[in-house]
């Protein structure tokens, strides 16, 4: 069995998927209830001056059928008095001394609000900080939040200002609000941030009710641009992930990934692409804390088929693998093939290919089944007709090198090879 | 032993005769089942529906929110959508064909989708097909079948005006008479039929028989063409001693009275024999059972591999407790009192491939005897022989001949369904009756 054991910044916890702040992780209530499912440990919901929310909250996206592709929300940071949180995390972690407490912050804008609420903070024992620079709807309006985030010298700055009363590991949680993470993120590494997180939620209107033809979510006949979270937003969050991971500056502090995971296989791609540990938020809005038992299990079987013991044995082991376009191998070039055992003629692969593709299907009519195959010489190898087929192994890809060496486009340019003429 | 009415209760009736494939009880199971379709591109279900129904265009309508578009898309095709979608062996058709078999997965329930949405239509009574200016032109059409229907319907939307002659008092043909009980009922027959002349231009005249009431001449003169959807006659006679005594009837009188009066006024016998194994015979066998019938003994002169009915058909039966006995053919009914007493069958064995292409049963020379008071001959039904064998119409073994374009040997008379094609199923003459009406719109030249 592997050990899932984890210690991120020093912060230990039993397993490396942490809640991310948010509902899941606002009151007592939930974080002993998540505790007692087995997650490993909280960044406890965003405190600052207290707010007020509104009603409704959250927004979804549907897609054939699948509910809730996206989510969304226009919620802001605690809306309950900050002793009462304060309590209540000494509570829960005299309770559950093996768990990691991490607690998200957003002061008002200026040295002594920062300083007064770390230190407040610190006192309750907590392990950790989480600066919240990416809250992106309500927060931004105030001057915090993600405008925090998206300006590297007001974010280096606050960063100081914290730096020079943390006595614990401070991680800055990164809004994905900006066309790059990286100034961002070298500035509050420059400013000595100790760890990264990210990301936070995307701006978004997740859609309109068709009647009222106001947007979701309805705040009595208006809305406002909501953050967007959830399997959706996943892409998104692996490509900012990366580019931290690449930068030989923010390379320098570990990241805890966070965006969209629901499963362990979503888990394991964050720490292939260097994530050190993880945090869940939308998944656990949608079906509750027990689905921790099969994301550390999947990824405990996942890790014993592949030897690795440790989660720091596979942690970044896929960033070698995202290049630059430029040094790609255009020699390289695989064909479809479809297995004619398994196909069961639905045509959804010659209809893409020969309406959006490269018309390299061949359809032979049948009643009522049809007949498919590949005009070898005519396919690309961009992969539409297998990723629309839903017979899985049905198509493969299979290699059909142009060249035997490595050639990237730099040198295809320079040896002046031609480009199609048709 | 008697042949008697009213031998269950109301509401065992009731319960009984309840349909067979029931709906969607919400909307969410249909929007389920749509989102399963993987929306096929030239769609083997679409290429097995006779009519040609744009399958994964109203499934993904469903799923869309669409719902009318969907029924749209159904009513293109089939204006009798609703009626098929209680009645057609979808089994060898639509869902025998989709993708989800070859994975051994249940089909999409195509029918059940195509009920939820076209129900949904006529029910709200949607007015989704618009019929054009009237272009003064006049067809007629014989017979108020699916195939006459369908005819009727498709020429309207062209701007013809259509009589419908019917020598029934209902419209709807077998779908009205004809069809399980448990499958369809006379309210819906009635709502269906309204639903397809409400685009106007259809008059439907009941009680008016061609042979009798009117002849061809006629129709041909008052007529720019004449439409011919008069189906198929009695059941074939099993020409053994016996067929004269009281209790053996023709399964097609027996639904008749099935579907034209209260169930508990329609008497059967406690111990039923029905002589076939098509669609008919399985109706006779499982709705006498439904009846009140003690026993129901199915009788079948091949092997279950060559049985007209489908499998699930069969089922059915089985499920009703109908026994089957295969292998063995009707040979003499023997009487008391003039009315049955018992049925002798010849045993029976497969000799070489007939005409069919199937097995042929041969005799084996041994027989066996059942004690029965009914005998139903369900044995395939005869075409109008004696109607068009007087007329100069072209026909073969009594069914009219018709050229590639519908057009019987009379230049101006049109013909399908049916009485065309021997008896297939409601979707086949609805087809006909579509491909009828295009051949008339060139013929009159719109
Ligand atoms: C017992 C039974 C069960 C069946 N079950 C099914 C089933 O479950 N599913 C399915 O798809 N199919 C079923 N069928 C077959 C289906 O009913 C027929 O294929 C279909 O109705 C044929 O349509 P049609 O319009 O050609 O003929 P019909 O439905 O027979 O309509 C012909 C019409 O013409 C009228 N007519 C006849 N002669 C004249 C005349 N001289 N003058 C005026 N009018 C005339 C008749 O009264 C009738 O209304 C069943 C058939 C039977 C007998
Ligand atoms: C309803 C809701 C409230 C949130 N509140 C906070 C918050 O107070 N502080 C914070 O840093 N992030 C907050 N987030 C963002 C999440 O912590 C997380 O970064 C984001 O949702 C992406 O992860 P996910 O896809 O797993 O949800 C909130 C998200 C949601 C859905
Ligand atoms: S998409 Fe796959 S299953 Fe469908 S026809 Fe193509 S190869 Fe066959
Ligand atoms: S065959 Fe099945 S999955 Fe394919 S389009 Fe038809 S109903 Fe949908």
């Amino acid at each position: 069995m592997a050990n899932l054991q984890s210690s991120f910044l020093g912060i230990k916890s039993p397993n490396p998927f942490w809640l991310a702040s948010g509902p899941p992780t606002d009151k007592i209530t939930n974080v002993i209830r998540a505790f007692e499912a087995g997650w490993g440990g909280v960044v406890w919901k965003t405190l600052g001056t207290q707010i007020k929310n509104v009603s409704s909250r959250y927004s979804a996206l549907n897609l054939n059928g699948k509910k809730i592709a996206g989510f969304n929300n226009i919620e802001l940071i605690s809306d309950r008095p900050l002793d009462l949180n304060l309590q209540e995390i000494t509570e829960v972690m005299r309770l559950f001394p093996d768990r990691a407490m991490v607690v998200s912050l957003m002061a008002d804008n200026d040295r002594n609000s920062w300083h007064e609420l770390v230190k407040k903070v610190q006192d309750t024992g907590a392990h950790g900080l989480e600066l919240n620079f990416g809250c992106p709807h309500g927060m931004v309006e105030r001057g915090m939040g993600a405008t925090v985030g998206q300006d590297p010298e007001i974010a280096g700055m606050i960063v100081e200002w914290v730096m020079e009363v943390a006595e614990i590991p401070v991680i800055t949680k990164l809004t994905p609000n900006v066309h790059s993470v990286v100034p961002v993120g070298r500035a509050v590494v420059e400013a000595g941030s100790n760890g990264l997180s990210l990301i936070n939620t995307i701006q978004s209107v997740t859609g309109i009710d068709l009647d009222t033809l106001v947007p979701n979510p309805n705040v009595a006949g208006k809305s406002v641009f909501g953050g967007y979270c959830g399997p959706a937003v996943k892409p998104i969050a692996l490509k900012f992930i990366t580019t931290l991971a690449q930068d030989e500056i923010t390379c320098r502090i570990p990241i805890s990934g966070i965006g969209g995971i629901t499963t362990w296989k979503d888990a394991v791609e964050f720490i292939l692409l260097g994530s050190g540990n993880l945090q869940v938020c939308t998944a656990v809005m949608l079906s509750g804390f027990r689905i921790i038992r099969d994301l550390c299990d999947g990824m405990n079987n996942w890790m014993d088929e592949k030897g690795y013991q440790n989660v720091a044995d596979f942690t970044g082991l896929s960033l070698p693998k995202l290049t630059k376009w430029e040094e790609l191998d255009i020699n390289y070039h695989i064909v479809a093939r479809i297995n004619q055992e398994k196909c069961i003629h639905c045509g959804l692969c010659y209809i893409v290919c020969e309406d959006t593709s490269h018309q390299s299907i061949f359809k032979e009519d049948g009643h009522p089944y049809n007949t498919y195959k590949i005009k070898e010489e005519e396919c690309v190898g961009c992969n539409l007709c297998k990723i629309v087929c839903p017979v899985d192994g049905c198509i493969t890809m299979n290699e059909q090198r142009k060249g035997a060496d490595y050639l990237n486009w730099k040198e295809f340019q320079r040896m002046g090879l031609p480009l199609n003429n048709h | 032993m008697a042949i008697e009415s009213n031998r269950l209760s109301e509401e065992v009736l009731k319960d009984f005769f309840s349909d067979i494939h029931p709906p969607f009880e919400y909307d969410e199971g249909a929007v389920i089942e749509a989102n399963r379709c993987i929306n096929c591109y030239d769609a083997p279900c679409t290429k097995l529906c006779p009519t040609h129904i744009d399958v994964p265009l109203f499934i993904k309508q469903i799923s869309s929110g669409n719902i009318k578009g969907s029924a749209r898309t159904i009513f293109l095709s089939n204006i009798m959508g609703t009626g098929c979608s209680k009645v057609c062996p979808v089994e060898k058709l639509c869902e025998g064909a989709c993708v989800f078999n070859l994975l051994k997965e249940e089909p999409v329930p195509i029918a059940k989708l195509q009920r939820y949405s076209t129900e949904k239509a006529l029910k709200e009574k949607w007015n989704l097909l618009i019929r054009k200016e009237s272009t003064g032109k006049k067809v007629a059409v014989v017979g108020a079948g699916p195939a006459g229907l369908a005819c009727a319907h498709e020429l309207s939307l062209n701007g013809v005006d259509v009589t419908v002659f019917e020598k029934e008092e209902k419209p709807g043909g077998l779908m009205t008479y004809g069809i399980a009980a448990y499958k369809v009922t006379p309210e819906f027959c009635k709502e269906e039929v309204d639903y397809i002349t409400a685009i106007g231009g259809i008059e439907i005249r009941t009680g008016i028989t061609l042979g009798k009431d009117i002849t061809l001449r006629e129709l041909r003169e008052k007529f720019d063409a004449v439409f011919l959807g008069i189906g198929v006659g009695k059941t074939r006679g099993l020409k053994i001693p016996g067929e004269e005594l009281e209790g053996v009837v023709d399964a097609i009188n027996f639904i008749y009275n099935l579907r034209t009066s209260d169930y508990s006024k329609v008497a059967v016998g406690d111990k039923v024999a029905v002589i076939g194994m098509g669609m008919t015979a399985i109706d006779a066998a499982t709705q006498s059972k439904r009846l009140g019938a003690k026993e129901v003994t199915m009788i079948y002169r091949r092997s279950e591999n060559e049985k007209p009915c489908t499998d699930s058909q069969l089922d059915i039966a089985r499920l009703d407790g109908c026994h089957i006995i295969w292998l063995a053919a009707p040979k003499e009914i023997i009487g008391e009192n003039g009315k049955v007493k018992k049925l002798v069958c010849n045993k029976m064995k497969l000799g070489d491939i007939d005409s069919s292409g199937r097995l042929s049963p041969v005799e084996t020379g041994e027989t066996f005897t059942l004690e029965v008071d009914m005998v139903i001959k369900a044995t395939g039904q005869l075409p109008y022989e004696e109607l068009i064998g007087k007329s100069s119409i072209r026909a073969r073994e009594g069914k009219i001949v018709i050229s590639e374009n519908s057009e019987t040997n009379i230049p101006g008379v049109f013909a399908g369904g049916d009485a065309v094609n021997g008896g297939k199923e409601v979707v086949n003459a609805v087809q006909d009756g579509k491909n009828g009406a295009k051949a008339i719109l060139t013929y009159i030249g719109i």
